[in-house]
């Protein structure tokens, strides 16, 4: 690891403050996957602002009869909350088919949606990539690519975004509230969060330099049938090759949001105004566009199977 | 010499000799850091405080010390092992706070007034913790790398179940109870590459048994 200098975060807006005046400082709340790749110096930030200080780790309810939930609110506590497992369960499914039960009791709402990709390419630093050094090309796409993206890329990087709560949190609409450098507070929908790599993969989200999140907010449950059914070559603690989820409601409609997919959670809101027409019409419209590669050609294959699945079980559990 | 806080030597202490003594830790003079607290120049030490196994602890550390690091080179608590050092392998689990981490994914000056249980603090020969006991029982290893994270891990995973933790394989996210299943999936974090791991699920389900 490079050396570095820390401080303890003392309020959100100072800590964002911190952030613009320091040049290369990073945030640091659960650490699980900043200091892995600080490990490999693959992230050498000269300055570590712990948010940990800060609480930031109530689930509250909102006025509008949905969740606040704080950006320190750890992946274990999330999953388990009450409210959590009776009206979003799809959002505790999520979290508990990601990472191990360590991982979890560290990891961080804010710094899931946060994550980097585990595109190999990325974690070697013997090899170019876009993501980690900007304009040194990207080796993954003529490399092993099993596990990358088939929607959203670019030439420039065909990395998937690793999250699985962020999936749910797509399908749910959610919005994360930050703190800038400013002082001024803003509300981003997740659709507008994750950006596409385009020609400038190294910038991955909608924030400004600084900026520090400090919750996420749900709206009011949807009830229905909530799925997440995930894919992945091992029973637990894997990646996504695919995963779904799902929104079934009780007049026949339903919503899909997609991981291991793309660079960020997949949702196309045609793909679910087609819902009733069964797994294969919603496929042709939320596969529409997909650039494979001999390897991770089969995703679209199994992104069908795995909508279909998820209909079966609905029928199951009527 | 750590090892006399603890009440003996450790294997590591004899055959670390004197350096030993170099990496013991070190009293810090200054208070707990706050709030707002910076350390001034990269690679200048903080002062940080915490519980080991019961005892209080202040050490002077570089910002880039794991908690694994500062555990096993500082404090000379060698039971908790460094396996992959990237949180996939889970030989470095211990218990924070009453909750399971992976010690090499978290920076030592993170856990001012912390109580931190290794599994030093678990048991010891003499008096061995039940989880233990029923490793030993039912041969819940083999060349014994990963036994104090799976130990460690074992333990915490019982009090998650008993607070009503769901997991993957849980049917009914509001009813929470114990199976073998349930042992696999939450275990998942702790790898035995001698796949020990039918032996340990049932050293895990006779303490299971033993506490409800």
């Amino acid at each position: 690891m490079r050396p570095f200098t820390y401080e303890r975060a003392a309020s959100p807006a100072a800590a964002a403050r911190a952030a613009a005046a320091h040049q290369g400082a990073r945030f640091i709340a659960g650490g699980t996957n900043l200091l892995d790749l600080m490990k490999l110096q693959i992230e050498t930030p000269a300055h570590l602002i712990d948010v940990n200080p800060l609480g930031l780790d109530q689930v509250e309810e909102t006025a509008q009869g949905g969740l606040r939930i704080g950006a320190l609110v750890r992946n274990t506590d999330l999953a388990a909350h009450k409210r959590v497992r009776r009206d979003y369960p799809v959002l505790s499914r999520a979290l508990l088919a990601g990472a191990s039960a360590q991982l979890r009791n560290k990891a961080t709402t804010a710094g899931n949606l946060l994550q980097r990709t585990r595109c190999p390419y990325f974690y070697d630093t013997s090899k170019p990539c876009n993501k980690r050094r900007p304009g040194s090309g990207c080796a993954a796409i003529k490399g092993f690519n099993r596990n990358l993206a088939i929607l959203g890329t670019s030439e420039a990087c065909i990395a998937t975004h690793p999250s699985d709560m962020a999936v749910a949190m797509r399908l749910l609409d959610a919005v994360v509230e930050t703190v800038a450098p400013d002082g001024s507070a803003r509300a981003i929908p997740i659709a507008n969060f994750h950006r596409l790599p385009g020609d400038t993969p190294h910038i991955e989200t909608a924030l400004v330099p600084g900026e520090l999140i400090t919750a996420v907010t749900l709206p009011r449950p949807l009830g229905g049938t909530q799925i997440y059914r995930k894919v992945r070559d091992r029973a637990s603690y894997a990646f996504a090759l695919v995963s779904v989820a799902a929104i079934f409601g009780k007049d026949g409609g339903a919503r899909f949001a997609f991981g291991g997919l793309a660079p960020r959670p997949w949702r196309i809101d045609a793909a679910d105004a087609v819902a009733r027409n069964g797994p294969d019409a919603v496929a042709d419209i939320a596969l529409a566009g997909a650039t494979t590669t001999p390897l991770n050609g089969f995703k679209t294959d199994l992104t069908r199977r795995t909508l279909a699945a998820l209909y079966a079980e609905r029928e199951a559990r009527k | 010499m750590t090892s006399d806080k603890y009440g003996g030597i450790s294997r590591r202490a004899v055959l670390g000799g004197s350096a030993a003594a170099c990496a013991a830790p070190v009293v810090a003079s200054a208070g707990a850091p706050v709030r707002g607290e910076r350390s001034g120049r990269p690679g200048a030490t903080l002062p940080v405080t915490f519980k080991v196994n019961g005892k209080e602890l202040h050490l002077n550390l570089d910002p880039r010390t794991t908690l694994l690091d500062a555990l096993r080179e500082h404090l000379r608590l060698t039971g908790t092992k460094k396996g992959c050092d990237h949180g996939q392998c889970g030989a470095c689990t211990v218990i924070v706070d009453g909750r399971r981490i992976n010690s090499c994914l978290t920076l030592a000056v993170m856990h001012e007034g912390d109580d931190v249980t290794t599994i030093e603090g678990l048991g010891t020969p003499e008096r061995l913790h039940p989880m233990q006991r029923a490793f030993v029982i039912h041969d819940g290893y083999q060349c014994g790398y990963c036994t104090p994270g799976q130990i460690c891990s074992a333990v915490a995973m019982l009090d998650e179940i008993e607070a009503g933790v769901p997991s993957h394989v849980t049917e009914d996210l509001a009813r929470v109870s114990f199976s073998d299943a349930e042992v696999r999936e939450r275990m998942s974090g702790n790898i035995c590459r001698c796949a020990a791991y039918s032996n340990i699920v049932a050293a895990i389900r006779d303490v299971a048994g033993e506490n409800s």
